[in-house]
């Protein structure tokens, strides 16, 4: 080893980390992702701070006003500030995100990691689960486990969680076939490794970096998911503040105060962005070869 | 190909059996049960009680999952829960304005996103290519149901050049079109996002390969070997594609009925799961199951054509 880098003293040693977060940097669109994500997550935290007002006070008598001092956006037709509205909306927008890309990922890794391991039976029954369940578009699915369970911030979770589980499934279920069979998996499991240890410590951090560009792309899909079923009153339960239920609201006074429906998909169609770029230039740091 | 083909539908059949059966599970893992949820908390015992006789819920479980097979055979896809009228009958009314609008975003993402991952890709790395990648990833990002506000907004609202609800009579062509128009763009718009990124990334990929070399090699016109050489390399990823596009459209166009208030599927399942309506969501379930396999079986087939060699496997 020592010889090696004797007679080869021009090449520096880069670990994989450093050379992922230089081609990650140097692609610009993914940095504007981050940039992107950070801010509406900061927006998010600090949303008691930032908001000029109660996102829940409501004014009878100011009903459906346009933009106006101290309300820059209007105000909604309960009388609520829109903006505020919209500010505290981007906390049950990340909070669905990401805790059911969360959780539909981690289930779906272990699906598919177990599947693939394990083989057999277990892998037929598994992996056609996740086939049938991937026949359908992900809204329909959202739409269909949604209306079983029913409203509110847990079910909307579990509901896109368990829409998403089999597409991570899909993934995690390929590299596994092939890695169980490599010889560093061999050694460990000479060495007595269980099956637990096996798929946490050799084969799911081999398949991570894949299943980390799903989750953010994901993340994006789940905002957006997370916003249709509140579009339709599925999802996120009034009074709190969610962007599709104020489209919603907001389309029937389209003519008289547009801007209840538009502002908050303005704030929606951002997030989703912000995640889908992350998610490009993660791709792309991940597998050069990808790269457009 | 007549082998292929027959080969293809006979495969069709277990899946779509395979997708049936999960419907059925789901519907009945319903907490409580569908009667009552249908009947709500209040409802009587006796009431309750007619109800699971009248879905047929009192009867043993296989009993049931055979009903519901043999109903489908017979196209029978049982009452509505809440109107009592065959829910055949809405869906027949329903469907074809889906099939429209569905058919007419995908021609539109066609006709459009193709020319636009050809020419993106070929002049990769320049402004047009910028340009068309930054559209592209707004597409992407774009809920349908959100773009279909803003054109509902800025088209009827404002310039009052569309209908802003419903969906126009199939005996009067030109107003049906009109109705079409909005919901239609909508979601052909973000088809063409879709299909012009792949388009466009499949496309970088056989640009570089030999043949494409070869063929500049022998001289032919920059167009023919774009569109005779390199292109029809690229129809083989980008027709498999399509077809999940497809698919993924059909959930978007859920939301986009009831944006613009047309009829459709779609709004019909909404109206039903706002409604507890079982056996409609059940029947709807099931036509988008039917729909997805007869897009997959068509994927498979159009392959068929344009990749001589998937015939042989």
């Amino acid at each position: 080893m020592a010889q090696a880098e004797a007679t080869l003293p021009s090449v520096r040693y880069v670990s994989q980390r450093r050379r992922l977060w230089r081609t990650f940097t140097q692609n610009r669109a993914a940095l504007v992702g981050l940039a992107m994500v950070a801010i509406i997550v900061f927006v998010a935290v600090a949303a008691p701070l930032l908001a000029p007002h109660d996102p829940l006070e409501q004014s009878v008598v100011n009903r459906l006003t346009p933009p106006s001092e101290g309300y820059p956006l209007g105000r909604d037709d309960y009388g609520r500030d829109i903006l505020s509205r919209i500010i505290y909306g981007a906390r049950a927008a990340l909070l669905v995100g990401i805790v059911s890309v969360a959780f539909g990922g981690l289930l779906g890794t272990a699906m598919g990691t177990v599947a693939g391991f394990r083989g057999g039976r277990v892998e037929t029954t598994i992996m056609r689960v996740v086939d049938v369940m991937l026949a359908f578009p992900d809204l329909i699915t959202g739409l269909l486990v949604a209306a079983v369970l029913g409203g509110g911030m847990t079910n909307l979770i579990l509901a896109i969680g368990l829409t998403i589980a089999p597409r991570f499934a899909r993934v995690a279920h390929g590299p596994t076939l092939s890695l169980k069979n490599k010889d560093f998996v061999e050694a460990a499991r000479a060495l007595g490794a269980r099956d637990g240890r096996l798929l946490l410590v050799h084969i799911v951090p081999n398949v991570a970096g894949e299943l980390l560009v799903l989750a953010s792309l994901w993340t994006a899909s789940a905002i957006r998911l997370e916003a249709s079923l509140s579009f339709i009153g599925l999802g996120v339960q009034p009074p709190t503040p969610s962007w599709g239920q104020m489209i919603r609201d907001g389309t029937i006074h389209l003519t008289d105060v547009p801007l209840f429906s538009l502002a908050p998909g303005i704030a929606l169609l951002l997030t989703v962005l912000a995640f889908n770029l992350l998610g490009d230039g993660l791709r792309d740091a991940l597998d050069p070869k990808a790269q457009a | 190909m007549a082998v292929y083909a027959l080969k293809r539908i006979l495969l069709a059949v277990p899946t779509l059996l395979a997708v049936l059966t999960l419907i059925f599970i789901i519907v009945r893992v319903v907490p409580g049960d569908p009667a009552t949820a249908a009947l709500g908390d209040y409802a009587s015992k006796e009431a309750v009680e007619a109800l699971r006789q009248r879905m047929g819920l009192d009867k043993p479980l296989y009993v049931q999952y055979v009903d519901f097979l043999s109903g489908l055979l017979r196209g029978d896809l049982g009452r509505s829960l809440i109107s009592s009228q065959p829910v055949i009958d809405q869906i027949r009314f329903a469907l074809p304005h889906t099939i429209e609008l569905a058919v007419a975003a995908i021609l539109i993402g066609l006709v459009l996103g193709i020319p636009v991952g050809i020419i993106t890709a070929v002049r990769r790395n320049t402004m047009v290519d910028y340009v068309g990648r930054v559209l592209s990833l707004a597409g992407l990002s774009f809920p349908a149901f959100y773009l279909g506000i803003l054109l509902l907004y800025f088209f009827s609202v404002r310039w009052r050049l569309f209908p802003t609800l419903g969906a126009g009579n199939f005996s009067d062509p030109l107003a049906n079109l009109h109705h079409l128009a909005l919901p239609a763009i909508s979601l052909g718009l973000i088809e063409t996002a879709y299909i012009g990124r792949m388009t466009r990334s499949v496309m970088i990929n056989v640009l570089g390969d030999d043949y494409v070399r070869t063929a500049r090699a022998k001289g032919l016109s920059n167009r023919v070997v774009l569109l005779r050489h390199a292109f029809r390399a690229a129809l083989i990823p980008i027709v498999s594609l399509v077809g999940i596009f497809a698919i993924s459209l059909i959930g978007s166009s859920v939301l986009t009925e009831i944006v613009f208030s047309r009829p459709g599927l779609g709004r019909l399942m909404v109206g039903a799961i706002r409604q507890r309506d079982y056996t409609t969501v059940q029947s709807i379930m099931v036509i988008y199951a039917c729909f997805i396999v007869f897009i997959n079986l068509i994927t498979d087939l159009v392959y068929g054509l344009v990749d001589p060699r998937v015939r042989y496997e």
